[in-house]
């Protein structure tokens, strides 16, 4: 479905990734764990056309996206949850989701993705008049992955969804993601919540300094000394 | 409460309206674009002079003529963002101010050039109403009515569409428009194109109360800016309450005083405030 071949960035001098490559089927889940500064929302953003790649090419069923700007990558059908949920604090819930359907082809069945999407986040229906910025953090990410939803996308990119929330909220994220997998939706997700992505996603990569270190089904990273000690405590 | 005071204050409202249609323009622009159009009111001068010549010199019908002076500064706002911004929108503040300043003198000099320093009147001779022994300028009236027309049209459009909305949101995160599938480069355009209409609706109803010539840019312009910064650059309505609190004391100042000395009022409340709400008079 979406795959990365040697993909290479870098921000000015400093290069945050080396000859990344990765792939994800269709209706598959995959995490990309790792430490901070590892270059995960790099990765991300570079996938999403926020930054380009100076080297390597991207697909999505087998076309290429690489170079494309972001506004043309999400109606090739990628949508970016981004780091720190950035919802447009002054805008409503529902004109938040407006924006999310932005682009024409999810313009014309807005109505529909919206009764979709408040099916799936019924919470959402309720703060629907409600301006974004003053819901609690949980509510928040709820309302950025509805936003990414609105557009239809094929790939869902989600960039850590559970900083900086309460505990007991991360458990109520990694939920979200749940039900948006039994959606039959492909999902590619940055955390460093370790233990818990890896509840959720059938396979996941392990990036340290913008490099890629180990690859593997959820089952078997679990078990690896690894990541075990580094990232699990245990 | 004495007739001539009400009057004023009447009078003062009336010019809130036109100050606010002009102070909606700049800010749109500002708070999408984040450049401050420092030629703005320039940009309203050649409107006027474009209506006086379609409508005084070559007879074109008055409505048609404004038409034309909107969609022609909207045509003019989209050149300005794309000759005069674009190139220098990752620069530093003071280049943007120096780029939009320099147009400001480039339009005088050139409004001098090509039409002389003639004060120009379009002709237009509307009624002065006497409502209980007061005086009011019906062309100060249409002015007042149509201006308050354009704000809620661009409320609505605002509130309602997806441009508009798209509008809103790249003034709250600009980095991430993109994701939402926004082509930035584009709202720019259609920010500058609206700002430029604006100008021109202004244009017109400047044109029914004032001679043109090449420095009436200079009379309400640093007035427009004074608003904008005083209701909070980028806030939309903080911009449009600002227009009526200057334009109050402009109208009673003139009637304590006289009319320069009014603008002195202005200034000098602009500055005490600044003083103490230095972000504004809406600044949370």
């Amino acid at each position: 479905m979406l795959a990365l071949s040697s993909v290479s960035a870098a921000y000015g001098s400093f290069q945050a990734l080396f000859s990344v490559s990765l792939e994800i089927k269709r209706g598959e889940a995959v995490g990309v764990i790792g430490p901070n500064g590892a270059g995960k929302t790099t990765l991300m953003r570079v996938i999403s056309g926020l930054i380009a790649a100076h080297e390597g090419t991207m697909t999505l069923e087998g076309r290429a996206i690489t170079g494309l700007p972001a506004h043309q990558v999400v109606e090739q059908g990628i949508a970016h949850v981004p780091e720190n949920r950035r919802l447009f604090p002054a805008l409503s819930v529902e004109e938040n989701l407006r924006i999310g359907a932005f682009i024409p082809s999810a313009r014309a069945r807005f109505s529909e993705r919206l009764d979709w999407v408040y099916q799936l986040f019924p919470r959402l229906k309720e703060r629907r008049a409600q301006l974004a910025g003053t819901m609690s953090g949980g509510e928040q990410q709820m309302c950025a992955i509805a936003r990414a939803l609105m557009s239809k996308p094929k790939v869902l990119l989600m960039d850590e969804p559970s900083a900086g929330l309460a505990p007991l909220v991360v458990a109520q994220v990694f939920e979200l993601v749940r039900k948006i997998r039994a959606e039959g939706l492909t999902v590619l997700i940055v955390e460093q919540n370790v233990q818990q992505v890896l509840e959720v996603v059938d396979r996941a990569y392990l990036l340290e300094v913008g490099a890629i270190r180990l690859a593997g089904s959820a089952a078997e990273l679990k078990q690896n000394s690894v990541i075990r000690e580094a990232y699990m405590g245990l | 409460m004495d007739i001539y005071l009400l009057e004023a204050i009447i009078n003062g409202i009336l010019l809130g309206g036109v100050l606010a249609l002009l102070a909606l323009g700049l800010n749109l622009i500002f708070g999408v674009v984040d450049v401050v159009w420092i030629c703005y009111a320039d940009i309203v001068m050649c409107g006027m002079y474009a209506i006086y010549f379609l409508y005084a010199q070559y007879g074109v019908p008055l409505p048609l003529a404004c038409a034309i002076a909107i969609s022609g500064l909207a045509g003019l706002g989209v050149l300005v963002h794309v000759l005069i911004i674009a190139p220098v929108l990752r620069s530093p503040p003071l280049n943007q101010l120096l780029a939009t300043g320099g147009l400001l003198f480039f339009l005088q000099s050139f409004a001098t050039l090509l039409f002389g320093t003639d004060f120009r009147n379009i002709g237009v001779r509307l009624p002065v109403l006497e409502v209980a022994t007061m005086y009011l300028s019906f062309a100060r009236l249409i002015a007042f009515a149509i201006s308050l027309v354009g704000a809620v049209a661009l409320y609505f459009f605002l509130k309602r569409t997806y441009l508009g909305t798209a509008i809103r949101a790249i003034a709250q995160d600009r980095e991430i428009v993109g994701l939402m599938g926004i082509d930035d480069r584009r709202i720019y355009l259609a920010v500058s194109a609206i700002g430029g209409a604006l100008a021109g609706l202004a244009a017109c109803l400047l044109a029914l109360q004032y001679d043109v010539h090449p420095f009436i840019g200079n009379t309400f312009g640093p007035v427009i800016f004074m608003i904008c910064v005083l209701g909070g650059l980028g806030n939309m309505i903080g911009g449009f309450i600002a227009s009526f609190v200057i334009s109050q004391i402009i109208a009673i100042g003139g009637y304590y005083g006289s009319t320069e000395l009014s603008y002195v009022f202005a200034f000098t409340f602009f500055i005490v405030l600044m003083l103490i709400r230095p972000r504004g008079l809406f600044a949370p």
